[in-house]
């Protein structure tokens, strides 16, 4: 028998080149003759072009070109977006800012230089003529009358305006006996992954082809993109997403920088790298979060909920990037979150602001569904004098309503929600903790219990959920000495689908999992393929290898009844790596020398193509809905307002499981930059638009001593989605633990009459806020 | 995150470091252990023409004893401060302070003297200097000096140090007997410098009386300061949680707090109280 793969803590394959420095990211690449950028990039928020002088520039040393707005307006197109909401208003978005410049970092000119130095200091030497315009930051000043506008032809600040009804709500609020309300603003975080962007470019004028390293989630859609962008064919264009050291949606985009290098290894005729700053990290790379909103519940004196009225502003920054408007609409989708809920209204006003635009970040629109409504459990359980964990238990659907239709119009796949719960309550020790926290506040302590229960969508998507393809691709390649090579549509950074699809394929090809290489991110060695985002790589991606190595083994079986002389193929039996006939097991062959018989051709079935490989496009029929039960519990210290971590049980379920320790690796990170946004995490602008964290001296990120011991566990109700039965990990944490900690911290204040505080929780607002009590 | 041109120098005496210091006079910048240098010449906030390295000034690292004193080169790095057991026996406040500077990464590269002559209005240091009464010697080339703790930190980012004079050693005492020392922070979390750092030294006689008391705060105001008024309501005092609590309420008086994006005015002065209290008491349960 040999070895299992799937299931097991296998050690990550990708760990090797990474811990001992081996691993190649953007700025490692280096081409020969190869030149440097660096962008001149606006001080101000909001302002006229007048003028822009180079002439010093362009005389330094080392400079090779310097290009403005004006220059390149014809020859780039303008950045794109890809999400489409009815009425939207899309403003041109160039690559370098023509006429005004509506956010502090928006690129205005670019130098090319023979090393990086030559164009950091050409940079000093250019002189911008700016006339300051007013700058507007805060998204709800921006639609207020009177507001200065970003793009004069639109005539207002809102970029759109999306609904999404369910039931009846107006019904839901008549019947109701209780309404709750509660305002909470959900702030904009910077996602501040640890490899900044960065672009390679290089233009082979013999093969008319430009190859663009970049470090990306979306190598195809961006190679689609670019070659738009810059007007070349598709198929002379080569994206390569090599290393990429964390992405969390922040790579899940089109940047006009990747198109402006691109040009300027065309135009020079030289090979230009660019690498972002952690500056301009801060400034120019997308943000996320960004909601103001007002939610209104419906409910009984039991708890049961009828009912949600949300009124959401989404703050979209000075342009769309590539998903931005369509971020919210899965906060909408997600909005009666785990919950049998009849009757929901929801609306988001998406709002043109002078700052760097809000996009996907790490669980994109649904961290925010999540903690408006976990809140809003917990501010329901409160009024009613209800426990938080019973309110939840009372909503939840029952296993047997799977698939489950929601007022929002999806169909859950599968779930048994109050078992996630129930593991978690007993994991913490729920009542007794409740116990110990009756005794703490007789003694003046302030312990807090705080629940979430989410659940999400992932695996995205279905095709018609997505402006470009939901679906993913995949070849299983075996050469001919029987070693597989797998060619992932998906984009892994970080994620570990190295490892994981090799676990699949090993398994099923009954092969090593050392026999296994995995191929992604090169658009010239890869079949098209959408990427990894959306907690989708291995419930899309991984299907599609599955997919596959299944169009693989039904041919490697056909073939081994050939070799074997059967003429009944059912009568071959495939197992841990060997073809024999069922009848006489005597015969047989190893998988090794039926995939060399494939090339060597000598002997095939009438009609069979020589070689051994298969592609698999997988389509899925819809979304997974993985989901969990998150429980924190603190302590506030209420003389300094800080708050203490006593422990964090995590329960969830992400149907079945490749790898538990991926998984638990993704719900660690999730839950760390979860507890990121709770308690250190905002980006703060000062009224004229100006960054105040915009150095990770100031701009806090969790930790390993800010983050406690996390306690994981799972259920594991597998998908009917797919045929591996998985649903996706990557954003779990990210979306459950932010309310799970907020919560904890409420709770903890309930006794001095606190009912909500906005994010973060850092200590002078929770001192205020226990002071003002 | 490139940082204008510069010249490097990199000697390894004090002797040459000083002939260098005098020839670029204010147009040079000495790198010690380039934690808050590196960082402002990153942004070009800082652009020295010259910079002198002393990562090669050996004769700069130690930590010795010397009579009732222990001196420490100012070219120590936090770890060696941290982990010293001289230290821990004879001073543990400095090595109890160098423990909590910024994380691992920084303590390994950090110096005491870096850290001192930078005079970071938050970093943790000056408020142990300033409780120890420690004395800095400063060379140049026309001899040397002493500046005692009190004079040394001048204000935001500056110090009594002039134009060419290096921060050569640190001069500690070693602590008497029945003294309990404490430091206590809260860190703001970007950095990791002190939002409000309380550096404590308590002596008492053998009637439990407090002989002498010294509170230094740092994080709270433009410079590290002495807190005069809780020291005054200490000495003298036989020392129970309500004398130390009613004396850690002036904590911040006569002080004016720093305000910015981590804490208001208000709360530093706050922290200064909570955490000057929770010194104290440390302090005095280590007797």
């Amino acid at each position: 028998m040999a070895k299992k793969f799937v299931g097991e803590r296998v050690p990550r394959v990708e760990d090797q080149r990474l811990i001992t420095g081996r691993s190649q990211y953007v700025d490692d690449i280096v081409r020969p003759r190869m030149v440097y950028a660096a962008i001149v990039r606006s001080i101000y928020a909001h302002a006229r072009l007048k003028g822009i002088n180079v002439e010093a520039a362009r005389r330094a040393p080392g400079v090779i070109a310097v290009f403005t707005g004006e220059d390149v307006r014809e020859a780039i197109g303008p950045v794109p977006v890809a999400s489409r909401l009815p009425d939207l208003k899309i403003p041109r978005h160039p690559v370098l800012a023509v006429e005004k410049v509506r956010y502090v970092g928006e690129p205005v000119a670019v130098v090319v230089a023979e090393d990086r130095y030559q164009a950091r200091d050409a940079v000093d030497l250019i002189e911008v003529e700016y006339e300051p315009l007013e700058a507007v930051v805060d998204p709800e000043r921006a639609i207020a009358e009177g507001a200065p506008i970003l793009h004069e032809e639109f005539g207002t600040n809102v970029a759109f305006v999306w609904q999404l009804s369910g039931g009846d709500i107006e019904r839901a609020f008549r019947d109701a006996e209780v309404v709750v309300s509660q305002r909470m603003v959900n702030q904009r975080v910077i996602p501040v992954a640890m490899e900044p962007r960065g672009v390679v470019a290089e233009y082979h004028p013999g093969e008319g082809q430009l190859t663009v390293w970049t470090s990306t989630q979306i190598p195809h859609l961006l190679r689609t993109q670019l070659a738009a962008m810059l007007g070349l064919a598709e198929n002379r264009v080569r994206v390569i997403a090599p290393e990429v050291g964390g992405g969390f949606g922040s790579k899940l985009n089109v940047y006009a920088e990747e198109a402006l290098v691109g040009y300027l290894a065309m135009r020079l005729g030289r090979p230009v790298k660019w690498i972002e700053t952690r500056r301009e990290n801060f400034l120019s790379t997308i943000h996320g979060r960004g909601q103001i909103a007002e939610v209104e519940a419906a409910v009984k004196r039991d708890g049961t909920v009828l009912g949600l009225r949300y009124k959401i502003i989404q703050d979209v920054g000075a342009y769309h990037q590539f998903f931005t408007p369509g971020v919210p609409t899965l906060t909408g989708l997600m909005a009666v979150g785990p919950y049998k809920i009849p009757h929901v209204h929801f609306e988001v006003t998406g709002v043109f602001t002078n700052k760097i635009a809000t996009d996907a970040y790490r669980g994109a629109g649904r961290p925010e569904a999540t903690y408006m409504l976990e809140r809003m459990m917990d501010r329901i359980a409160r009024e009613l004098g209800l426990d938080p964990a019973e309110v939840r238990m009372r909503n939840f659907p029952q296993p047997d309503e799977f698939p489950f239709p929601t007022a929002s119009g999806l169909a859950y796949d599968s779930g048994n929600y109050s078992q996630a719960l129930r593991r978690a309550l007993e994991l913490v020790g729920y009542e007794k903790l409740r116990r110990e926290q009756q005794v703490l506040r007789q003694q003046g302590r302030y312990l807090g219990i705080g629940i979430s229960t989410y659940v999400e969508i992932c695996a995205i998507g279905p095709s018609p959920a997505l402006p470009f393809g939901g679906w993913e691709s995949a070849t299983v390649r075996v050469e001919p000495t029987g070693k597989v090579t797998v060619l992932s549509g998906a984009s892994p950074h970080g994620q570990g689908q190295e490892t994981s699809f090799a676990q699949i394929v090993a398994d099923e090809l009954g092969v090593d999992l050392s026999d296994v290489r995995v191929i992604h991110g090169d658009t010239a060695i890869v079949q098209y393929g959408i990427g990894t985002f959306g907690s989708r790589a291995t419930a899309v991606g991984g299907t599609a290898v599955y997919g596959a190595v299944q169009k693989v083994k039904e041919k490697a079986t056909r073939l081994a009844a050939h070799l074997l002389g059967e003429e009944n193929v059912a009568n071959v039996a495939f197992e841990a790596g060997q073809f024999f006939l069922k009848d006489r097991p005597e015969r047989r062959l190893t998988f090794q020398e039926v995939a060399l018989a494939a090339y060597l051709a000598k002997s095939l079935p009438s009609g069979m193509e020589p070689g051994l490989e298969a592609s698999y496009f997988f389509e899925p029929s819809n979304f997974t809905f993985p989901f969990g039960a998150h429980i924190a519990v603190v302590e506030v210290d209420p003389e300094t307002g800080e708050v203490h971590f006593r422990r964090y049980v995590a329960v969830d379920d992400c149907g079945r499981v490749i790898n538990p320790m991926l998984v638990d690796g993704q719900v660690h990170g999730g839950i760390v930059q979860a507890l990121g946004q709770a308690l250190l995490e905002e980006a703060v602008y000062d009224e004229n638009g100006q960054l105040l964290t915009g150095e990770l001296t100031d701009y806090a990120i969790p930790k390993a001593t800010d983050v406690p011991w996390l306690e994981t566990d799972r259920t594991e109700t597998p998908s009917p989605v797919n045929p591996l039965g998985v649903k996706g990990v990557g954003e779990a944490g990210t979306i459950a633990a932010t309310p799970a900690i907020v919560n904890a911290v409420v709770d903890a204040l309930a006794p001095l009459g606190i009912r909500h505080l906005d994010m973060p929780l850092r200590p002078e607002k929770v001192w205020r806020a226990i002071r003002g009590a | 995150m490139i940082p204008a041109a510069f010249a490097y120098f990199r000697p390894t005496n004090v002797k040459e470091a000083l002939t260098l210091l005098d020839q670029y006079k204010d147009e040079a910048k000495l790198l010690a252990g380039g934690h808050s240098l590196i960082p402002l010449m990153k942004l070009r906030l800082a652009q020295p023409r010259y910079v002198i390295d002393l990562g090669r000034v050996r004769e700069l690292e130690y930590i010795r004893e010397s009579g009732d004193q222990v001196l420490i080169g100012a070219m120590t790095r936090h770890v060696a401060v941290e982990t010293s057991d001289l230290l821990r026996q004879r001073c543990p406040l400095l090595a109890e302070t160098a423990s909590v500077i910024g994380d691992a990464q920084v303590r390994n590269m950090g110096t005491i003297g870096g850290s001192l002559a930078h005079a970071d209005p938050a970093a943790d240091y000056p408020a142990a200097i300033l409780a120890l009464d420690a004395e800095m010697r400063a060379v140049s080339s026309q001899g040397e000096r002493w500046i005692r703790a009190e004079d040394f930190f001048v204000d935001m980012l500056t110090t009594a140090l002039q134009p060419g004079e290096l921060l050569v050693e640190i001069k500690v005492p070693a602590l008497p007997p029945r003294t309990g020392t404490a430091y206590v922070k809260v860190a703001q979390k970007a950095s990791g410098f002190a939002l409000c750092g309380v550096a404590v030294v308590l002596t008492m006689d053998q009637q439990g009386v407090c002989q002498h008391a010294a509170v230094g705060i740092t994080g709270v105001a433009p410079k590290a300061y002495r807190a005069r008024a809780v020291e005054q309501a200490l000495r003298g005092q036989k020392l129970d949680a309500s004398v130390m609590a009613a004396a850690s309420a002036k904590a911040a008086e006569g002080i004016d707090p720093l305000e910015d994006l981590h804490a208001s005015a208000e709360y530093r002065a706050h922290l200064a109280r909570v955490f000057c209290r929770r010194a104290l008491e440390q302090a005095h349960a280590r007797i």
